[in-house]
């Protein structure tokens, strides 16, 4: 043991002090913290900008039926004509020009034509087709005649809003959000296929450096060779949980420094900008996005379903998978490493290994929807792919007897894989002068020790 | 009393025999010396007694019983390949391989202090091993196969990469070693530092054991009743003196002395030849010419080779 926690002091202590680990440790919780505070920061710039939009109406029908709101200001130009305006946009201060003429046929909808110097945005072509078509509507229910039509639309006008609760066995409900859970889960499992292939790379070429100087065998006369690997990916691993806690620390305190700086005038800006645009219409799109948007930006309803999942779950499964799954393949890029000489020969070696992550990260982005789905299932049962798509599954909720399957076999997988890796890392490190196959490697395992 | 032995060891690689049937017992107290053409099994032997691969047949004793995983605490390997993390630094990479031998940290600091200011390398200890010259780097590789004092040392090649001064050194060092107590296997192409140094060798080719013994002895068997008499006089005389019975080699007489080897017959016992000598010239020195190790091992490999009608 005491052999182990020195390999394992030595790994650590070397590869934290290493400047790149410094840098990327440090300066990636802030790439991270702007991933999570841009998009609310650049539509807080985007809502302070008032268009102007001008319409030239020459049906005559819809003068001032579109109204302007805080950020679209609507300018009704009665008697210029559009080709004028529409050639000098800029210069007339305006964003876009809108062109309403009557169609053909009376009874089809007006044809409307929008110019502007740029692609309009989202907002303005929302705001513009949905009071037209509320106005439309209006108007040919009014050709029925209805008495107190007014009063009927009124009373119609509905905002149904769906409240996301998980209920356990027991009764108990809390408030749970979709996005949230799925961005866990995207989360969990692509920091968990990243930390393996990097840091499993790093062990590797941990691994070779030490062979290649020669380093290797006046270790292995004082450490047994499969203490020796045990101490290296343990140490690495204990390098990645670092890391890992560092980002997560620096990453929430940062994005919450953030958030606060631009959420509370992002938030009410852009909520007052969505329900202006949904104001008086029923489309149902745009009332899916609003409450998308208050949702996610709503911070008791986000917060709320944040703390309701269940972290020591998620946590103490994070860990299981992560140290398992590492180990597992750190064990195999270590076997790889000890039985080349440099790294350029690797790289037919690691295809089985990066294989079944890739397929892991395939099946994680199809089974994030269905996160029960049969393929999901499998690949959380089946150890080489289970640390990652586990993880994908645990924030939604993943039945005991499935973890407890998917946990055994992991742990089985485990021990036999790190078996067959020290068999053939104490062959490999010691043998020089030839670039070896998985086929040869695997005949290592029947050597005598 | 043999502090190490090894009985039949054999093991076989996939498509080889690196080591058959091989045994060797090494007194306590000794310097050993195993030699051996390149490939021929002595790494592989090496490797076997520093438990850092097992043996397919055979055992190997220590200390009179079986070698057990602690006694690695007991010995000190300098290997043939060898090397340093090199972008750590000195003192703190002699500290860790120092734990690794099984030092206390304290106890670590402490001896690695002393082994420092012997060496004069005091200023190095912050320096990373890559700003090292080869020189130094085997001076630390030295000393940490050495650090905890272990009863059997095992140096392979150790004098490659050192300049003479610093070669004098560690053999000074390694005859200090003796001194205190300790075993030492050694294994090296330099058969003058083989003679100079070891006591007892062994010979391994082709994967056997095929010489082994005290130098001494095994020189004198190898000697081919060859003397050479330096002496005073007519060379001429020297000659015509050895006509009968005997076999010159070679007359030197490019130095104030000549000198001549002669062969003897080996029914001829040597006082026969300082009789024919005697009546000429005046005697000198009368020596038997040993054999060099040099010599020994390469006559001994090719003649086992042509016996067993193998391939030098």
């Amino acid at each position: 043991m005491k052999e182990i926690m020195l390999i394992l002091q030595r790994e650590f202590m070397t590869r934290i002090r290493k400047k790149a680990f410094i840098i990327t440790t440090l300066l990636s919780p802030l790439f991270f913290a702007a991933v999570v505070i841009l998009p609310s920061y650049l539509a807080s710039l985007d809502v302070t900008d008032v268009r102007k939009i001008a319409v030239v109406d020459n049906t005559g029908n819809f003068t001032n039926a579109i109204p302007s709101t805080e950020y679209i200001k609507i300018a009704y130009l009665n008697d210029t004509p559009a080709e004028k305006v529409k050639n000098n946009l800029e210069e007339a201060g305006y964003y876009a020009l809108l062109v309403i003429d009557s169609a053909q046929n009376s009874q089809a909808n007006p044809l409307l034509t929008l110019y502007s110097q740029k692609q309009p945005s989202i907002d303005v072509l929302q705001h513009i087709e949905n009071t037209l078509d509320k106005v439309i509507e209006t108007r040919k229910l009014k050709e029925y005649n209805i008495d107190n039509l007014d009063k009927i639309l009124e009373n119609v006008k509905t905002d149904v809003q769906v409240r996301t609760m998980n209920v356990s066995k027991n009764g108990e409900e809390k408030e749970s959000n979709t996005l949230v859970t799925m961005g866990l889960a995207y989360i969990l499992s692509f920091l968990m296929y990243m930390m393996v292939l990097i840091m499993g790379t790093q062990i590797m070429q941990g691994v070779i450096e030490e062979k290649s100087n020669r380093v290797v065998e006046v270790i292995v006369s004082s450490v047994k060779p499969f203490k020796m690997m045990v101490g290296k990916i343990l140490g690495m691993a204990s390098v990645s949980l670092l890391q890992i806690f560092v980002w997560v620390v620096l990453t929430v305190g940062l994005a919450s420094v953030g958030i606060n700086l631009f959420m509370d005038k992002t938030s009410t800006a852009q909520m007052e900008q969505l329900q202006q645009v949904s104001q008086g219409t029923d489309n149902a799109q745009v009332a899916q996005q609003v409450e998308a948007t208050q949702q996610m930006s709503d911070p008791n309803n986000f917060l709320a379903a944040l703390q309701n999942q269940n972290f020591p779950l998620i946590i103490g499964g994070f860990i299981f998978y992560f140290l398992m799954g590492f180990l597992l393949y750190a064990a195999m890029f270590a076997a790889v490493g000890s039985a080349v000489e440099s790294v350029t020969d690797t790289q037919q070696l690691t295809l089985p290994i990066t294989l079944p992550l890739i397929l892991s990260i395939i099946v994680m982005i199809s089974g994030i929807k269905s996160p029960d789905g049969p393929l999901a299932f499998w690949f959380s049962i089946i150890p080489f792919t289970s640390p990652i798509v586990m993880l994908t599954r645990l924030p939604f909720g993943v039945p005991t007897w499935q973890l407890a399957l998917s946990a055994s076999l992991l742990v089985i997988t485990f021990f036999i894989i790190v078996w067959i890796a020290a068999k053939i890392y104490r062959v490999g490190i010691l043998m020089y002068g030839k670039k070896y196959t998985w086929k040869e490697m695997i005949k290592w395992i029947s050597y005598k020790g | 009393m043999n502090l190490l032995e090894t009985h039949g060891i054999e093991k076989r690689y996939a498509n080889h025999l690196a080591l058959d049937d091989v045994s060797i017992s090494v007194p306590k107290g000794s310097i050993y010396g195993l030699l051996g053409p390149n490939g021929a099994g002595k790494t592989t032997l090496i490797r076997i007694i520093n438990q850092i691969t097992g043996p397919d047949k055979g055992e190997v004793l220590f200390d009179g019983r079986k070698i057990v995983p602690n006694d690695i605490f007991r010995i000190g390997y300098l290997p043939e390949e060898r090397g340093l993390y090199k972008k750590m630094k000195v003192g703190e990479q002699a500290l860790f391989f120092s734990q690794l031998k099984g030092l206390s940290r304290a106890e670590a600091l402490k001896r690695l202090k002393v082994w420092f200011e012997k060496f004069e390398i005091q200023a190095w200890w912050d320096k990373k091993v890559e700003e090292l010259s080869k020189g130094m780097a085997q001076k630390i590789q030295f000393m940490i196969t050495v650090i905890h004092e272990p009863e059997l040392l095992i140096f392979d090649e150790p004098f490659s990469g050192f300049d003479p001064i610093n070669a004098q050194l560690i053999k000074d060092e390694i005859l200090e070693l003796k001194r205190k107590g300790a075993t030492i296997i050694f294994s090296t192409h330099n058969m003058a530092s083989v003679e100079e140094l070891c006591d007892q060798i062994t010979l391994i080719n082709k994967s056997k054991n095929i010489l082994s013994g005290h130098i001494d002895t095994v020189r004198a068997n190898y000697g081919s009743n060859i003397f050479e008499v330096s002496f005073r006089g007519n060379p001429d005389d020297a000659k015509n003196a050895l006509n009968n019975g005997f076999e010159l080699i070679q007359l030197n007489t490019e130095g104030a002395i000549p000198k001549v080897q002669v062969k003897l017959q080996s029914e001829t016992d040597s006082n026969k030849l300082l009789q024919a000598l005697l009546p000429s010239v005046e005697v000198v020195s009368f020596n038997p010419v040993v054999p060099h190790m040099n010599d020994i091992f390469i006559k001994v490999v090719q003649d086992y080779n042509k016996a067993h009608g193998l391939k030098n």
